[in-house]
């Protein structure tokens, strides 16, 4: 069973078609890459197997499960966790408390046993908080444990939202351009983690990048989009000389 | 039978005209600023005891007929309105703006402006209802079965031209234009050259001056006057401008009109008393089903 | 040690609370003062949760309030006095002392389903709109209950008077007092239990970025459901309080008004703080007595200054344009409030060395 299979997966927002048909499937274990120039639709990719839409048409089905009709929170529970274009931390919230939250739906208890303090909430939060350190420990990021995202540098913020996202546990981990705005430094170091990130703990990770340093020296398998519709795939090499590739992001003036 | 529906329909049409002139005024505010000046209702009851200063006045000089009062006091209304309006943005929200304020912030100005309004003019002038006094003879016309009044036909030809009005100013002139830039891209609008504090000062002008005609009307209709007499009818047109598509005054009208007439249709069918409760809770209904109201675009917000 | 000590101090407020009322030690009027300050704790406290910790724009709280006050009142009232509309007593009076928190409970049940009314169109709409549905709905429930003469109407009802008087008459205590004590008291645990666990947390995670909280596996619908309902149940618990304290009730007391206090209550202490709530609930009901006595004072001054004709009387009626006024300059000058949306604890960090409070 693929961990996710995505068919004719077709998004319409009024007259326009933002997603063309996209096909892809992850059997588990790939670091694969989604590329394309601005406003090809891959947000909206993301966007659909995440849950935040419901596709037009097409399907798409997690661990066999297929998401139709599912809310966000739900395809998290099953499994899918991610990072966003524009670092959505909750900035007035401790780094700690923004990975516990994301375990939200790992909380199995109620008002009432919140009010009284039963041993099952007491159980409930230590779960959640131990694994919210084991988290910030892997990642380095422990002695941040109680700052405010606001007070982070940029680059740290990443890793905490990266970190967030692990602490769901997932099968699949999307990463929607973990490397916009972070300088060669904390470039090399973010490559170095979602290398480490995809060893260690042995998940899927589906990519969205720009930068094509990132890209091609993580990725196994690239997708290649434009205007919603898949143009190339292939192996970082394949990718590099495809001259469809080219033509999408550069343009075909003859010089 | 037919008598009696159109009976209904004209008095729907002329209480609806009061709630479309206010709705108007809503509206402007809240495409422009996108804020809703809770303060709105108020002004239109500003409006009415402007209006009934400014006729008393008049009618104390002595050697003018009702016409020429009412001539004088129109004008003058609608101009004295409009300058509370603008008193209002200059001093509660302009600041505000300045600051950069969380719009919630602003809302609860407004709702704050519209309370001191009411009970300012409760504690300043008392509580002794006053009496709008009589400018024109009410002349009745029958035709077929259906009676009206000259007054109630007024009303509704001034909502309509007033509507006009303001599509033309809206979809015609420069400053119309500069008010709908200004709800799409209000930082865009200075680097083009137009002065965003001078656009909002006019809507306010426009929103507040057509709130004064209302409550003159309303105030010539319905001649008793008292403080609160804003809130409800305040209340009642801002949600008609909401289920109508709040920012566009074509919804904003028909909002208005639409409201006249599931009240008037409530009041033959139930007692008056519950009249308001049929109406808040059909508007409830209508927007819950379409949130964005019955004309208004739903803004996508993108992640 | 530290986690005793703010139940003893609450323990011995109480027992001087208690004391100072029965005894007569403070008099009725400033018992009343208490008592509404209890009240406007619970009010504060309970729209903070939804206003603050949630960030929507409730205005609407009054509506709640008027359905637990007038179930937990009409229950009260059929159980345990005679009267015209129910007759005589179905229960005998010594039951009074137990039963009386379950029909505040009712009360705060029937409050509970208005919010879930509330709740619904949340899921799709926030801000303005939410704050239209919200008016509509308090002014909705106003005028049902003026509507339905069988209970009064617009003239409103009473009884309660004989039920308190009945748990006087059991054991001699002055049990309003009591009642709302303990009703404040369990707010603010139920309250700040709920937003220091990581389940309650979400509901910062909705106000902070919505889409983020729905996406990382937080119930966005289940948590409004479950804030604005607690937020309405408490709101029916003060209703209930209040209903009980003043011996009567009538839909003129839950009008948009009083939610405009609420919210008042609230901005001004800051949203999403809980200290910062209890401190402005407190704040406002001293500000709204203080006000009894300072309008007249500022008659006679202005008076004696001829800066106002001598026909011209200052009347209450100022204070309700001075209570707003209030409000536009806090929103002008510290629209954060009090507190911002830190808590005690963060403003005055030594003070954790006193206390635990979990």
């Amino acid at each position: 069973m693929a961990l996710l299979q995505v068919e004719k997966l077709t998004q319409r927002f009024g007259g326009l078609e933002a997603v063309s048909e996209f096909k892809t499937r992850l059997e588990g274990g790939e670091l694969n890459g989604l590329i394309g120039p601005n406003g090809a639709g891959k947000t909206t990719i993301f966007n659909l197997v995440s849950g935040f839409y419901q596709p037009t048409a097409g399907k798409i089905v997690f661990k066999g499960k297929d998401t139709a009709g599912l809310k966000p929170h739900q395809v998290t529970a099953l499994g899918v966790a991610r990072t966003f274009q524009n670092i959505r931390l909750w900035h007035d919230m401790t780094v700690l408390d923004n990975i516990r939250v994301a375990q939200h739906f790992r909380l199995n208890y109620g008002l009432l046993a919140c009010t009284l303090r039963t041993p099952h909430y007491i159980e409930s939060e230590k779960a959640v908080t131990t694994e919210a350190f084991e988290i910030l420990e892997a990642l380095n990021l422990k002695q941040y444990a109680m700052e405010l995202p606001r007070n982070l540098p940029y680059g740290l913020r990443r890793k905490v939202e990266i970190a967030r996202a692990m602490s769901e546990k997932p099968d699949l981990l999307m990463l929607d351009e973990p490397a916009a705005g972070l300088n060669t430094a904390d470039l090399h170091g973010l490559i170095d983690l979602i290398r480490w990130i995809h060893k260690e703990f042995k998940i899927t990770i589906w990519m969205i990048e720009h930068q094509m340093q990132v890209v091609m020296s993580l990725c196994q398998w690239i997708q290649v989009i434009d205007f919603g519709a898949i143009i190339a795939e292939g192996n970082p090499e394949e990718i590099q000389n495809n001259p469809d590739v080219i033509k999408a992001y550069l343009g075909d003036d003859k010089i | 039978m037919i008598e009696g529906l159109i009976q209904n329909v004209l008095n729907a049409l002329q209480w609806g005209s009061f709630y479309s002139l206010i709705a108007l005024g809503y509206c402007l505010v809240y495409g422009v600023l996108l804020l809703i000046n809770f303060a709105h209702g108020d002004i239109f009851m500003v409006g009415a005891y402007l209006a009934f200063f400014v006729a008393s006045f008049f009618l104390g000089l002595g050697g003018l007929t009702g016409w020429a009062v009412l001539v004088l006091t129109v004008p003058l209304t609608m101009i004295l309105t409009s300058m509370v309006g603008v008193t209002l943005e200059r001093v509660a929200y302009r600041p505000l703006r300045r600051k950069g304020a969380h719009r919630l912030y602003v809302v609860i100005t407004a709702l704050m402006c519209g309370l001191i309004l009411e009970n300012g003019n409760l504690a300043l002038l008392g509580a002794s209802r006053r009496n709008f006094p009589t400018l024109v003879d009410t002349v009745i016309y029958n035709v077929g079965g259906v009676s009206v009044t000259n007054l109630k036909v007024a009303v509704i030809v001034v909502a309509i031209l007033s509507f006009l009005l303001l599509e033309f100013v809206i979809s015609r002139t420069k400053i119309g234009m500069a008010m709908r830039a200004i709800s799409y891209d209000r930082f865009a609008l200075p680097l083009m050259g137009i002065p965003p504090d001078t656009v909002i000062v006019f809507t306010f002008i426009l929103g507040s001056s057509f709130a004064g005609l209302a409550g003159l009307l309303f105030a010539m209709s319905y001649p008793v006057l008292d403080p609160y007499m804003g809130a409800m009818i305040g209340w009642k047109a801002f949600i008609a401008a909401v289920v109508g598509g709040i920012g566009e005054i074509r919804g904003a009208f028909a909002g208005g009109f639409l409201l006249g007439f599931v009240e008037i249709m409530v009041v033959a069918f139930f007692p008056s008393t519950v009249r308001d409760l049929i109406a808040f809770t059909i508007l409830l209904f209508i927007l819950a089903m379409k949130p964005t109201g019955l004309f208004g675009v739903a803004r996508h917000q993108k992640i | 040690m530290k986690r005793l000590n703010i139940p003893v101090v609450l323990a011995v407020l109480f027992v001087v609370l208690v004391w100072v009322s029965y005894e007569g030690v403070l008099n009725l009027y400033w018992q009343s003062v208490l008592m509404f300050m209890g009240i406007n704790i619970i009010l504060s406290t309970s729209l903070n949760l939804v206003n603050g910790n949630m960030g929507e724009f409730n205005c609407g709280h009054a509506g709640p309030m008027a359905v637990g006050a007038y179930v937990s009142s009409l229950l009260t009232v059929l159980l345990f006095a005679k009267d015209r509309v129910f007759g005589d007593p179905l229960l005998p009076p010594e039951l009074v002392l137990i039963v009386f928190p379950f029909c505040l409970l009712a009360g705060m049940a029937a409050a509970a389903i208005v919010g879930l009314l509330v709740a619904i169109p949340s899921f799709k709409t926030r801000g303005d709109y939410l704050a239209i549905i919200t008016i509509a709905a308090n002014y909705i429930v106003k005028s049902t209950i003026e509507n339905i003469n069988a209970i009064g109407g617009a003239r409103g009802f009473m009884g309660m008077g004989k039920v308190t008087s009945a748990m006087g008459k059991l054991i001699n205590l002055p049990w309003m007092v009591i009642w709302i004590f303990l009703g404040t008291v369990f707010t603010v645990w139920v309250l700040r239990r709920f937003i220091s666990s990581t389940y309650g947390k979400g509901i910062n995670a909705i106000c902070q970025d919505e889409i983020a909280a729905e996406i990382m596996s937080v119930n966005t619908n289940r948590m409004k459901t479950v804030a604005f309902m607690l937020s309405s149940a408490l709101a029916g618990l003060a209703g209930g309080l209040f209903a009980h304290m003043l011996g009567y009730v009538n839909p003129g007391s839950f009008t948009v008004l009083k939610s405009t206090e609420c919210l008042v209550m609230v901005y001004l202490g800051g949203m999403g703080s809980l200290s910062g709530a209890v401190m402005s609930a407190i704040f406002y009901t001293l500000m709204l007595e203080g006000l009894r006595f300072v309008i007249p004072w500022l008659d006679s001054a202005l008076h004696f200054l001829h800066l106002i004709p001598a026909s011209y009387e200052v009347s209450q009626v100022w204070k309700w344009v001075i209570i707003p006024l209030v409000l536009v300059l806090l929103m002008h000058r510290r629209p954060e409030g009090i507190m911002g949306n830190r808590e005690l604890s963060d403003v005055f960090p030594k003070l954790t060395k006193w206390y635990q409070f979990k």
